[in-house]
């Protein structure tokens, strides 16, 4: 049976892992090399390398960082964060990454994606929608010029409509959930799909860093519309929070960052408690 | 030496990296010479199975890889290099294979978008499966030498091999149907998953065909000079 899927993502900025604490077992707590040694040898099912460097000059450090990582480290790698172009993923994937996180580029000009799911194949695609939850007086990012773009870029479909009777909605977020897009997060994860993502990388940008668990409701929402696997990521606090990303919220891998990251839990430990719940998962 | 068949596609390295680490000697090239000159030869890949012929028929590779494997040097296939050993593939219209195995590369049929599913355990599966999953291990061979039955490997593809003779099966996998994922006849041995990003027991797989590499260059030599 297919296991569900535990996935620590590691932050990292110019080659070096932030929240920089001191752990035992690690030589060096900033290289993300021993970082992703760590959680190779507790039994975790992928990695992602989050890269938010922002100087431009300093963006081929994450190259260096994943060909030294897959040098040592056999087990699936994702890259995510500033990748623009069909060159970035060429790069990334030489190196030995084997998937690559697609966010405001798949937003600026979707058929990237096509471009580079039928350049690369769709398996090492992956979109990561950020979403929020529609709130009353919500500032979205100018709408004229986006109308336009939207008609021409194909994602007029995706145009975000409030019902009337309350129900949630959710829209979709760039940059870092600094900006919102007038963009409903469910139909445009069912766009990429249509476009040739692999995988959908969806974090809710509401409970983003909270530790008060994931959206289950947009998770399942998500998972239901998609044929694609999606992972659930934004919220992790506690074990049995993973365990509802992936049986209530149908999500076939869940994400953290920071339980990991601060050792509040290991990958096993994880996996032993998803285990006696029922979950598949592989130890 | 094994050479490591670079047709411009996938994540080559990791598969260098994965044998280099148990060891073995590699050479990643897109040369014939090289596949001749090779003990065994491994076609890695990840992608679409036209893009992957078009790719060794470009590089005027196919008839190589062919008769490489004809005179029983080893071969270990891995996901396209398991598929393309096949008679034809259905993926994007009609292509046809390396033909060594008799049989077809079917799509899997199900998931939200499968024709008529009623079954809802059925229309959960995601495509391309995408994870790790567990073998049903047919044939206990050389290529899986320590490695237990059950034992989880890493799969991505939507994609699986038909093989007309079952009796190449070597493992199967659960995943809405028991597809074939691993084959093995002779010399020739390949497999759905990626050993490469399989951990340890993915690592002790490409040991394993390292190993079957130097038998088989013994047994040549032995051939060769049998007073030796």
């Amino acid at each position: 049976m297919l296991a569900k899927r535990i996935i620590p993502c590691l932050d990292v900025k110019d080659g070096r892992v932030v929240k920089g604490v001191n752990f035992q077992n690690l030589t060096d707590a900033g290289d993300p090399v021993e970082n992703a040694k760590f959680y190779d040898e507790q039994g975790a099912d992928e990695l992602v390398f989050l890269d938010i460097t922002a100087s431009h000059e300093k963006r081929r450090t994450i190259l260096d960082v994943v060909a030294r990582t897959a040098d040592d480290v056999f087990m699936p790698l994702t890259v995510g964060g500033g990748i623009k172009t069909l060159d970035d993923i060429r790069d990334l994937l030489k190196a030995g990454c084997d998937k690559v996180s697609i966010n405001t580029t798949a937003v600026r000009t979707p058929y990237f994606i096509k471009e580079a799911s039928e350049r690369f194949g769709s398996q090492c695609i992956v979109v990561a929608v950020d979403a929020k939850r529609v709130i009353p007086g919500m500032t979205f990012e100018p709408d004229s010029p986006w109308l336009d773009w939207l008609s021409d870029s194909g994602l007029s479909g995706t145009r975000l409509q409030v019902p009337s009777n309350g129900a949630p909605v959710w829209a979709l977020s760039t940059h870092g959930g600094r900006k919102m897009r007038r963009l409903d997060a469910i139909r445009f994860a069912k766009k990429m799909e249509e476009l040739g993502a692999g995988e959908i990388l969806l974090t809710s940008m509401d409970r983003d860093g909270t530790k008060d668990g994931y959206d289950i409701a947009l998770t399942r929402k998500i998972a239901e519309a998609v044929s694609i696997p999606v992972v659930a990521s934004g919220g992790v606090g506690t074990l049995e929070h993973m365990r509802e990303g992936l049986v209530e919220g149908k999500a076939d891998a869940a994400l953290a960052a920071s339980i990991f990251h601060y050792r509040e839990y290991s990958v096993r430990e994880t996996k032993e408690y998803l285990k006696s719940k029922g979950v598949p998962v592989r130890l | 030496m094994i050479a490591i068949i670079d047709y411009g596609m996938g994540n080559l390295r990791s598969v260098e990296k994965g044998f280099l680490k148990v060891g073995a000697d590699v050479r990643v090239t897109s040369r014939a010479q090289d596949l001749n000159d090779a003990d065994g030869v491994v076609l890695p890949g990840v992608g679409a199975f036209k893009d992957c012929m078009q790719e060794l028929n470009n590089l005027d590779l196919t008839d190589a890889v062919v008769e490489n494997i004809k005179k029983g040097k080893p071969y270990l296939g891995i996901c396209l290099g398991l598929q393309v050993l096949f008679s034809e593939s259905v993926e994007f219209g009609t292509c046809s294979g390396l033909d060594i195995f008799r049989g077809r590369v079917v799509k899997f049929e199900f998931g939200i978008r499968g024709r008529g599913i009623q079954d809802s355990e059925l229309s959960n599966l995601k495509i391309p499966q995408m994870g790790w999953n567990q073998l049903n291990i047919k044939n206990d061979g050389p290529l899986f030498m320590g490695i237990p039955d059950k034992s989880y490997f890493y799969f991505v593809h939507s994609f699986y091999v038909a093989p007309e003779d079952s009796t190449i099966i070597a493992a199967t996998t659960d995943y809405g149907v028991e597809f074939t994922s691993a084959v093995c006849r002779d010399n020739v041995y390949a497999v759905q998953f990626h050993p490469e990003k399989s951990q340890t027991l993915g690592l002790q797989l490409l040991k394993n065909f390292r190993d079957i590499v130097k038998d088989s260059r013994q047994e040549l030599w032995q051939c060769l000079f049998p007073d030796s």
